[in-house]
């Protein structure tokens, strides 16, 4: 065994021996992102809903204000060949859901955003959950996460007026021209009086595997069963959609038709601004039927995230970046409000 | 009579292990920063290892509790000794606790769990919230308990020089001279 070292060489080996934990700890500060150049994360996109919109503890960060609904999808059994999930095939899966409206601000009126939402977990037999949020506009206006960040930017509300200054929303728009197909619905878009009569859609493509391990490109949409009905001009009530929705659900359920719009070869499967042609084929796989409505920001779907990745089985994400923004996004959100609930005991 | 050297299939799981929990600290620190298509590759990986790590630290208390280990160099001072053993005790307690508090975050998170396993803690926001941060705590703590490792096996390599890194060395041993 050789002794031990003393003096100047002892101190030469502890320098280097410090030198290497130093830069253990600064690769692992890098790693964290603690140092080095700042890059868009998910807690700058949500400290920036927050900049704008309010700080509101206990409340998702997006899509603040909404309602816990439940029911059951009916599967029709066409989408079986398509999709190992057994969502696809089980007569009656139960669902939780929530319908809520754009925006970080949980104390909007319902009819002052036109952006609508409804969440979804499927839970089936086999012990597979799939969740999906999706939205009424059948594309965003981006394509990639930095471009939802600058789109979020220049939407920033004008302290004098209280609302997005125009000049910088079309200055973002012309230098987006990937935003022309959301442009184009949101210029034609008539909303609905309700919930129940609007249609949702996946807007990120997902895949599904068949049996053989085949994958086919895939959108859905909810599409309603109940008759469309235009919003009147002139609405008092801030709870104008959650009370229709409650009035509708005391009366019977709800039902829509999820249909899933198969992708060809050259459709853009991974650009949630892109939209696929009109006669795409499609399968109706089967009724969404939703039963129960919750009281404000009680019930079951509260305390879930719905983090549109978590897929069952038969079911894959695209590689569309923006899938995994919300992915990321969504857990972040859905991480502080659990902390806010700890703190303040805040809980919507 | 206690061995010169760890058993074989110990310092297997030593380097094994280092290598993952290495791999898993670098990986848990980006990936909830990161919200690229790299994101949910890093979670699946992060969940996976983590499964893989809880059934190797259960084998390898098993067989530090059951097979002979070296003793520590007998000239080392009493204070080094109690640090040697509270930073191995450190150790085995996170290497134990970062995986059970991932699977009951997911558990009380309302999340899905990996190969489908049974919840272990109740569906509730609040518990969700104090179960997170502790894995993120613990992850920093386990890290700096692995540099401190790192350092001090490099004090026994390096400057001690005596035989406690040969001791658990990945490769064939030397006839100690």
């Amino acid at each position: 065994m050789n002794s031990p070292l003393y003096g100047p060489a002892k101190a030469l080996r502890l320098a280097a021996i410090g030198a290497v934990m130093l830069a253990a700890g600064v690769g692992f500060a890098y790693a964290a992102g603690w140092i080095g150049a700042a890059k868009l994360t998910p807690q700058r996109i949500i400290d920036t809903f927050e900049a704008q919109a309010g700080h509101y503890p206990g409340y998702r960060k997006n899509h603040a204000k909404g309602l816990c609904v439940s029911g059951y999808f009916q599967a029709s059994g066409q989408a079986a060949s398509l999709s190992t999930a057994r969502v696809f095939s089980q007569a009656r899966v139960p669902v939780i859901g929530r319908f809520a409206i754009g925006g970080a601000n949980p104390y909007a009126p319902d009819t002052a955003i036109p952006v609508r939402s409804l969440a979804l977990q499927l839970s089936s037999d086999d012990g597979q959950v799939w969740r999906t949020g999706m939205n009424n506009p059948p594309v965003l206006a981006v394509s990639t996460p930095q471009a939802f960040y600058e789109q979020v930017l220049a939407s920033t509300p004008d302290p004098a007026t209280g609302k997005p200054d125009p000049a910088r929303q079309q200055a973002f728009f012309a230098a987006h021209p990937e935003s022309a197909a959301f442009r184009q619905w949101a210029a034609s878009y008539k909303p609905s009086n309700s919930f129940a009569s609007t249609q949702y859609h996946s807007i990120n493509a997902f895949r599904l595997i068949d049996a053989a391990g085949a994958a086919q490109p895939v959108r859905w949409q909810l599409e309603p069963q109940t008759a469309f009905t235009a919003l009147p001009g002139q609405v008092d009530d801030k709870l104008f959609l959650q009370h229709d929705l409650q009035q509708r659900l005391a009366q019977g359920p709800l039902r829509w038709t999820l249909r899933l719009v198969l992708a060809e070869p050259g459709d853009a499967v991974d650009d949630p601004a892109s939209p696929w042609p009109a006669q795409r084929r499609s399968v109706d796989a089967g009724t969404l039927v939703l039963e129960q409505v919750d009281a404000a920001e009680q019930g079951a779907c509260r305390d879930l995230n719905f983090d549109p990745l978590i897929l069952p089985h038969g079911i894959e994400a695209s590689a569309d970046p923006i899938l995994a923004a919300r992915s990321a996004a969504y857990s972040e959100s859905f991480n502080r409000r659990s902390r806010e609930s700890l703190g303040t005991g805040a809980r919507p | 009579m206690k061995p010169e050297a760890f058993h074989p299939l110990a310092r297997l799981l030593h380097w094994l292990m280092a290598v993952l929990i290495v791999a898993m600290l670098f990986i848990g620190v980006s990936m909830v920063s990161d919200l690229s298509l790299r994101h949910p590759l890093l979670i699946e990986l992060h969940k996976a290892t983590g499964l893989a790590l809880l059934v190797l630290v259960l084998l390898r208390i098993a067989l530090r509790l059951t097979l002979p280990h070296p003793s520590l160099p007998r000239d080392l001072p009493t204070l080094q000794r109690l640090a040697a053993g509270a930073s191995h005790l450190v150790l085995y307690a996170l290497m134990l606790a970062m995986p059970l508090l991932g699977w009951a975050m997911l558990s009380a998170g309302g999340y899905p769990r990996p190969l489908q396993l049974p919840a272990i803690a109740p569906h509730d926001l609040q518990l969700y919230a104090v179960l997170r941060q502790a894995h993120g705590w613990a992850g920093y703590l386990l890290f700096a308990t692995v540099v401190l490792h790192l350092g001090a096996a490099l004090m026994h390599a390096l400057v001690r020089r005596d035989g406690v890194l040969r001791s658990m060395w990945p490769g064939p041993l030397r006839r100690s001279d």
